[in-house]
C-alpha cells in the first residue's frame, strides 16, 4: 500500500512542471477569457459588469467580424490545399534521383527556416509598385504598373501567396520523410505488375501517405488561423479590411481599441472554431486513414 | 492472351547470354552464361554476396546489364521494362501492400492491367484453392503470421499466369518447420503449373532438394551448373565441394608422394609436382582396420548418425558421417576406409576438379 502511494507521488511529482505551465500559460487564460467574454471591459473606475451573452449578439451585428470570418474562410480554403499540394509535389520531385537533390531540398526549405516577419519583408519588396519583383515579370507581358498590397482585389491574394510559399516547405519535409519510409520493393513489385506510375501513385503511395495528410492537414488548419505576422507587417488589414483575419482582428480589438471584453469574445469563437475543425478532421478523415 | 496461355502451359525458356553488373569498381556479375530449360525448377546457389540477387533482378528487368543479353521464351528482353518480360517475382520480403486486404492485394496487378473482372475472380479464386488461403481474404498483411503473408506473396505471383517465376530467398524470415513445409508447396506448385522457376537461395540443402539444375556462383561468376546429382557427385572444384553437403566434403593438402603430410600412408592422389586436394565426402567414409589413420577428437551425435570430427595427420582435419550412434572415447585412434570412387583430386591452386583415370 505505501509503495503504491510512493509511486503515485513520484508520478504526480515528475508531471508537475509540465502541468503547472499548461495550467498557467494555456487551461487558465482560456477558461479566464471565456470568463471575459461574459463581462463589459473595465474602464477607468468602471468595474467589470456581467452581461452574459450580450458580447456574442452584439458581435453577430459588427460587419468587420463577418468580413474577418469570411476573409479567413476564403484565406483558408486556397491556402490549405494549395499548400498541401504542393508540398506533396516538391517532395515527390526531391525524392526522385536528381543531380544535386540536398541542393533543391534546401532550397524548398529555407522559407520555413525563415521567420515570419523576415519572410513578410521579402514579400513586400516582390509586391512593390514599378520596380517589384512582380510588376516586373508582368512588365514583361506589356501590363502596366499594379499596386497589389494597395488594391482590395488583390490584398488578400497576395497574403494567401505568402502563406503558401512560407508553408508548403515546413510540409514537404514531412511528406518526404513519409517518403522515404515507403519500402522501395513496393515499387518493385508493381512495376513487375503492370503498374503505371500514375497507378501505382493514386493506390499505393497516396493511400500510404494518408497518416502524414491528416497530420499536415490538421496543421495547415491551424496555421490557417494563427499566421497574421505578414499582415501585420505587411497591410494591417487593409485596404478596407480586405486583408483582416480573424486572429488579425483580434489584436486589433484588444490592444489598438482596447476592447479586452469583445477580444476575449472574438477568442472564444475563434477557439469553437478551430476545436469543431479539430474534431471534424480526425473524426471523419481519422477513420479513413490507414496506420502501418 | 491466348499466346500468354500457351506460354503458361509450358513455361518459357530463360537464357543469359554473357550478362555482367558493375557498380564503379564493385563487379557483382562478371560474364554469366546460363540456360533454363522451359518448366524446370532452377536454383541459383552461392554464399551471400556473390551476385545471386543481382542476377534475378537482370532477369526481372529491376536491374539493367552493363552487357549481355536476356532472353525469355525466345525473345530479348533486355530492353524490356519488367512488366513486359512475362516474369512475376516473390520478394524476399514479400513486398506485400500494407493498406490493401490479401484479396486486393493478390488482385492487384490484375487490375493494373485492366483484366476483365470474372477472368480476375476466376484466377483469384484458383490460387486461394491452391493455397489454401479462402480464410484470410479480407484481412492486411499486418495481420498475418511470416507464412501466411508467404502464401499471400504467392499468391499474388500464381494470378499473374506469367510463364517464369522468380523469387529471391523466399523462405529465409520463415521458422525451420515451415520453411521445410514451403518448401514442398512451392517445389509442389511449380510442377502443377508447369512454369519455369529461378530459384535463389545460400542455404544449398534448398537447392539439393527442389532443383532441376543448381546454378553455383562465386564472386559473380559460374561456378559449376549441374543437376544437383552431379553436382553433388562430381563436384567441379573444390569450391563447388566445400559448398555442397552436410558436412560438407573433407578437403585434405595432400604432399608430394600423394599422401596426407604426417602420415606413413595409404596414397590418395598420383604423385604431383602441383599441390593437390583430396575430396572425400563425410558419409562416404566408413571405420575399417586399414585406411586413413585419424585421432577422433570429438563425437556429435544426431539422431540417424554420428558425425565424428578427427585430426589427420600434421594439421588435417576430417569430418566423419557414421550411420546409427557410435560410442568412441574422444582421443582414441582409428582409421577411415573408402570405396575408389568415393575419392575427388582437385588442384590446389586452382581448384579444379583433376579427372582421374577409370
Ligand atoms: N545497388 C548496388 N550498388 C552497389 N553495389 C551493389 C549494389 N547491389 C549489389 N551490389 C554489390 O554486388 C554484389 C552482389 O550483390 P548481391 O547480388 O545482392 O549478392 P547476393 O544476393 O548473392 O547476396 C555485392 O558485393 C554487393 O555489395
Ligand atoms: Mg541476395
Amino acid at each position: 500500500m505505501a509503495g503504491v502511494r510512493r509511486e503515485t507521488l513520484q508520478a504526480w511529482a515528475l508531471i508537475l512542471p509540465a502541468l503547472v505551465l499548461l495550467v498557467a500559460f494555456t487551461h487558465w487564460p482560456a477558461v479566464a477569457t471565456l470568463v471575459d467574454s461574459l463581462y463589459t471591459t473595465p474602464k477607468g473606475s468602471r468595474p467589470p459588469r456581467f452581461v452574459g451573452v450580450e458580447n456574442y449578439v452584439a458581435l453577430m451585428d459588427d460587419p468587420v467580424f463577418w468580413r474577418a470570418l469570411h476573409n479567413n474562410a476564403v484565406y483558408a480554403l486556397v491556402t490549405i490545399p494549395a499548400s498541401v499540394v504542393l508540398a506533396l509535389l516538391m517532395a515527390l520531385a526531391v525524392n526522385t534521383a536528381l543531380p544535386g537533390r540536398p541542393l533543391l531540398r534546401m532550397a524548398y526549405f529555407t522559407p520555413t527556416m525563415l521567420p515570419m516577419i523576415a519572410v513578410a519583408n521579402i514579400w513586400l519588396f516582390f509586391f512593390t509598385p514599378d520596380y517589384g519583383l512582380f510588376d516586373r515579370i508582368v512588365g514583361v507581358f506589356g501590363m502596366g504598373r499594379h499596386n497589389w498590397l494597395g488594391d482590395a482585389a488583390t490584398a488578400l491574394p497576395a497574403m494567401m501567396a505568402v502563406a503558401v510559399w512560407k508553408e508548403a516547405g515546413f510540409f514537404m519535409i514531412f511528406y518526404l520523410a513519409a517518403l522515404q519510409a515507403m519500402p522501395p520493393d513496393l515499387k518493385e513489385a508493381a512495376s513487375l505488375e503492370g503498374s503505371s506510375r500514375w497507378n501505382f501513385f493514386r493506390r499505393v503511395t497516396l493511400p500510404l501517405l494518408m497518416p502524414t495528410t491528416l497530420f499536415v492537414l490538421v496543421n495547415a488548419v491551424i496555421n490557417a488561423f494563427r499566421l497574421v505576422d505578414h499582415v501585420v507587417v505587411m497591410t494591417r488589414g487593409g485596404p478596407d479590411n480586405a486583408t483582416t483575419l480573424l486572429l488579425y482582428y483580434i489584436y486589433e480589438t484588444g490592444f489598438r481599441f482596447w476592447d479586452t471584453a469583445m477580444a476575449a469574445t472574438l477568442t472564444v469563437v475563434l477557439l469553437a472554431l478551430l476545436g469543431t475543425l479539430a474534431i471534424f478532421q480526425f473524426g471523419v478523415l481519422g477513420r479513413r486513414v490507414h496506420y502501418r | 492472351m491466348t499466346i500468354r496461355n500457351q506460354m503458361n502451359e509450358s513455361g518459357a525458356d530463360v537464357r543469359l547470354h554473357g550478362v555482367a553488373r558493375s557498380w564503379g569498381a564493385t563487379t557483382a556479375l562478371s560474364g554469366i552464361s546460363l540456360h533454363v530449360r522451359a518448366g524446370s525448377f532452377c536454383v541459383l546457389l552461392g554464399p551471400s554476396g556473390c551476385g545471386k540477387t543481382t542476377c534475378l533482378r537482370i532477369v526481372a528487368g529491376l536491374e539493367q546489364a552493363s552487357a549481355g543479353v536476356v532472353e525469355i521464351g525466345g525473345r530479348d528482353v533486355t530492353a524490356l521494362p519488367p512488366a513486359q518480360r512475362g516474369v512475376a517475382m516473390v520478394f524476399q520480403s514479400y513486398a506485400l501492400f500494407p493498406h490493401l486486404t490479401v484479396a486486393e492485394n493478390i488482385m492487384f496487378g490484375l487490375k493494373a492491367r485492366s483484366v476483365p473482372k470474372p477472368d480476375r475472380l476466376r484466377r483469384l479464386d484458383r490460387a486461394v484453392e491452391i493455397l489454401g488461403i479462402g480464410h484470410l481474404l479480407a484481412r492486411r498483411p499486418g495481420q498475418l503470421s511470416g507464412g501466411q503473408q508467404q502464401r499471400v506473396a504467392l499468391g499474388r505471383a500464381i494470378v499473374a499466369e506469367a510463364p517464369v517465376c522468380l523469387m529471391d530467398e523466399p523462405l529465409s524470415n520463415l521458422d525451420a518447420q515451415l520453411r521445410a513445409e514451403m518448401r514442398r508447396e512451392i517445389l509442389a506448385l511449380q510442377r502443377r503449373l508447369g512454369i519455369t522457376m529461378l530459384y535463389v537461395t545460400h542455404d544449398q540443402t534448398e537447392a539439393m532438394g527442389m532443383a532441376d539444375q543448381v546454378v553455383l556462383l562465386r564472386d559473380g561468376r559460374v561456378e559449376q551448373d549441374a543437376p544437383p546429382a552431379d553436382m553433388y557427385s562430381r563436384p567441379a572444384t573444390s569450391f563447388a565441394a566445400s559448398f555442397i553437403g552436410t558436412p560438407p566434403m573433407n578437403l585434405l593438402k595432400l604432399s608430394h608422394e600423394g599422401m596426407v603430410p604426417g602420415t606413413g600412408g595409404p596414397v590418395l592422389g598420383p604423385p604431383r609436382a602441383a599441390a593437390t586436394l583430396a575430396g572425400i565426402r563425410p558419409e562416404a567414409l566408413r571405420l575399417s582396420d586399414h585406411g586413413i589413420p585419424a585421432e577422433v577428437t570429438h563425437a556429435e551425435y544426431l539422431g540417424a548418425d554420428t558425425v565424428m570430427v578427427c585430426s589427420v595427420g600434421a594439421e588435417g582435419r576430417l569430418l566423419a558421417r557414421l550411420p546409427g550412434r557410435v560410442a568412441i572415447a574422444d582421443g582414441a585412434l582409428v582409421h577411415f576406409d573408402f570405396g575408389p570412387a568415393d575419392l575427388h583430386l582437385f588442384d590446389a591452386a586452382t581448384g579444379h576438379r583433376i579427372p582421374q583415370p577409370a
